[in-house]
């Protein structure tokens, strides 16, 4: 401006494009990258702000058009991922303000609601999220039955896909017992007992689950254990083979 | 040629110089002259030398068509056939300059119509510079006329299909029908723009010298004169071919898509979190056994299920045989190949009646009961389901 003051705005925009342009930010940003200064909407950037990504293991750099449909897929393997990120990161939160003793557990949920900020929503969305990634793994799957995406040669990914319905089972399963209230102990008591009729081994099923003959002290420390590190890290190398799968079987499977 | 990098040129020169028993320095000197004659597409085209440049990686040029005809990318100037051509030194003087001269007129590296000629004099018998001047004479019209606008196609005079493409120059030229120079082997065929070749784009393309018009020619009926004069290299490693399939840019257009999907579920999530309390009972106490124990919803079709039958058939057998493996089965028992509905109203039906079974043993497993696992009318005897037992009471 011509008598030296300038605006806000000016300030913001020339402190952006001093940072944009300085090498740091260039070493972080690839070729491409619509952070970058000077970045144009052309068709060779559009591939590059993919290629050029950590996102280019997910998605290669174009897609069927079909595929953009909303009323295909419904975002739902999309949304089973996010979801899990979701309950990562809440249930990280939680990790913070839990030890899995039968002395501890049902208070430290209960001094969630109480005395840490956040504690309740965070909770819950952990709980919720969680119910709602067993509706919409378990629908993702209706979804890829009824477009007839399991075929050739798609058929080892529904095997994993399978495996991961499983592992998001346990895991929600396992996340029920850690409250430690009426609701958790019998619920897992009555899923337990079914997992004791497995033939032969059922006993010995129940034992390795339980810890013991019936719900212990060290139930819960065996449940947390598989529930915060064993499953998670299960199911993310499955997710990792079942994303792979995805795009090396041919992306999105064909329309109807 | 001032981007090709000296040691390139000095092999080339080298090379030249050793199979025309010329001194180096004056092939040096030739190609030093002779850059502004050679057209520009195909001095640039030439040796490839800035690979980095010509394909950043792989994906974006199949995405986007190439634009920018390559006419010919000999795979070196170099090694040109040793001939047999009956020339002095100091013919070769000439012969050079012709072939600056035919270069030009043909828009092509000088590299591929010296082959071109001596291979044509070789088979005719006739003094290389005799071929040469002839084409220099010759293709002047043609080249005027086709090679600014369209060099692949137009010029070349593939012997597969295209033979129309090569109508349009062979016309202007007046000499008989393309399609007979390809494979002619008559010697009475009239033509004579033996010179005239290119490419296809990336593609291989054999050359061809037709047999130009040499009446006294001795070659026996039969013998084809046509010569495969060069191969020329692939693009790249992987042709990638553009398939017919309909796409779109991931970014932006499935991103954004994506992104909405995921905002919308946060909001959805935070929304339902803020409205609904998680349960949260008594301390777990082994001595107070609830009425009725259930299970958590995505396992109460199957404690449904056990009220029915043998805990081995529905606690075992529909779980992990049905549920695990017989999923797990289903894309190599179906296989049928057809994804369109009509072709598959089996599995349709099969999995539909699997998804409302299930649903429906969810849902009275988890609204219809109550003390003892017996039925139990929700709107008389109330919800027996803990985890609904907040969202009741909210109001």
């Amino acid at each position: 401006m011509a008598n030296g003051n300038t605006s806000l705005r000016e300030r913001l925009s020339e402190a952006t494009d001093k940072l944009a342009s300085s090498s740091f930010v260039e070493s972080v940003l690839r070729p491409g990258s619509p952070f970058k200064k000077g970045y144009s909407d052309s068709p060779r950037n559009r591939s590059y702000v993919i290629m050029n990504n950590v996102l280019y293991h997910l998605h290669p750099v174009k897609v069927k058009r079909h595929g953009v449909k909303l009323s295909y897929t419904l975002c739902l393997g999309g949304l089973s991922f996010f979801l899990f990120i979701l309950l990562t990161i809440t249930g990280i939160f939680l990790m913070f303000y839990y030890a899995p003793t039968v002395e501890n557990a049902y208070t430290d949920v209960a001094a969630l609601s109480t005395s840490v900020a956040f504690g309740s929503l965070v909770r819950n969305m952990h709980r919720w999220g969680a119910h709602l990634m067993v509706l919409v793994v378990f629908l993702h799957m209706s979804r890829v039955f009824y477009h007839g995406a399991y075929k050739p040669p798609r058929e080892f990914n529904w095997v994993v896909g399978v495996i991961l319905l499983l592992l998001t089972l346990l895991l929600s399963f396992t996340g029920y017992l850690l409250p430690w209230d009426q609701l958790a102990l019998w619920a897992v008591t009555v899923g337990t007992n079914m997992a004791g009729f497995v033939p032969v081994f059922g006993a010995q099923v129940k034992f390795a689950l339980l810890a013991g003959a019936e719900v212990t002290a060290g139930t819960i420390l065996r449940w947390y254990v598989l529930h915060v590190l064993f499953f998670p890290f299960i199911i993310v190398l499955f997710m990792a083979v079942h994303f792979w799968r995805v795009r090396k079987d041919g992306g999105i499977s064909g329309p109807l | 040629m001032a981007d090709i990098p000296e040691d390139l040129l000095r092999r080339s020169a080298e090379a030249k110089a050793k199979a025309l028993g010329l001194p180096v320095e004056q092939v040096l000197a030739e190609m030093k002259g002779e850059a502004p004659p050679t057209p520009p597409e195909p001095a640039k085209a030439a040796p490839a030398p800035e690979p980095a440049k010509a394909a950043p990686a792989p994906e974006p040029a199949a995405s986007e068509p190439v634009t920018e005809p390559e006419p010919v990318a000999p795979e070196a100037p170099a090694a040109p056939a040793p001939v047999a051509a009956p020339a002095t030194a100091a013919a070769d003087v000439d012969v050079d300059e012709l072939l600056k001269k035919a270069a030009a007129a043909g828009g092509l590296p000088e590299s591929l119509v010296k082959r071109s000629a001596e291979a044509k004099a070789k088979s005719l018998g006739v003094p290389v510079a005799t071929i040469l001047a002839e084409m220099a004479g010759e293709e002047a019209p043609a080249a005027a006329a086709a090679p600014s606008a369209a060099p692949a196609p137009a010029q070349s005079q593939p012997a597969p299909a295209p033979a129309p493409a090569a109508a349009a120059p062979a016309a202007a030229q007046e000499v008989a029908a393309p399609a007979a120079v390809a494979v002619e082997d008559k010697p009475a065929a009239p033509s004579s723009n033996g010179g005239s070749n290119g490419s296809a784009n990336g593609a291989k393309a054999a050359m061809v010298s037709p047999r130009p018009v040499a009446p006294d020619a001795n070659v026996p009926e039969g013998v084809r004169t046509q010569r495969l004069l060069t191969v020329v290299k692939a693009r790249a490693i992987q042709q990638v071919k553009a398939d017919p399939t309909d796409k779109v840019n991931t970014w932006p257009h499935l991103m954004i898509a994506e992104f909405t999907a995921l905002l919308a579920m946060t909001a959805f999530v935070i929304l339902l979190s803020v409205i609904l309390q998680a349960p949260l009972l008594e301390q777990a106490n082994f001595n107070a056994t609830p009425n009725p124990s259930k299970a958590p919803w995505y396992f109460l079709g199957l404690q449904e299920l056990l009220s029915y039958f043998d805990p081995q058939i529905a606690g075992v057998t529909v779980p992990t045989i049905i549920g695990l493996v017989g999923f797990m089965m289903i894309p190599y028992v179906d296989r049928n190949p057809s994804t369109k509905p009509s072709d598959r109203k089996f599995a349709i039906m099969l999995y539909t009646i699997f998804l409302t079974g299930s649903a429906t043993l969810t849902i009275i497993g988890v609204l219809f009961r109550g003390e003892g696992f017996n039925f139990a009318y929700p709107w008389r005897d109330g919800i027996f389901f803990d985890d609904l037992k907040d969202w009741v009471n909210f109001e």
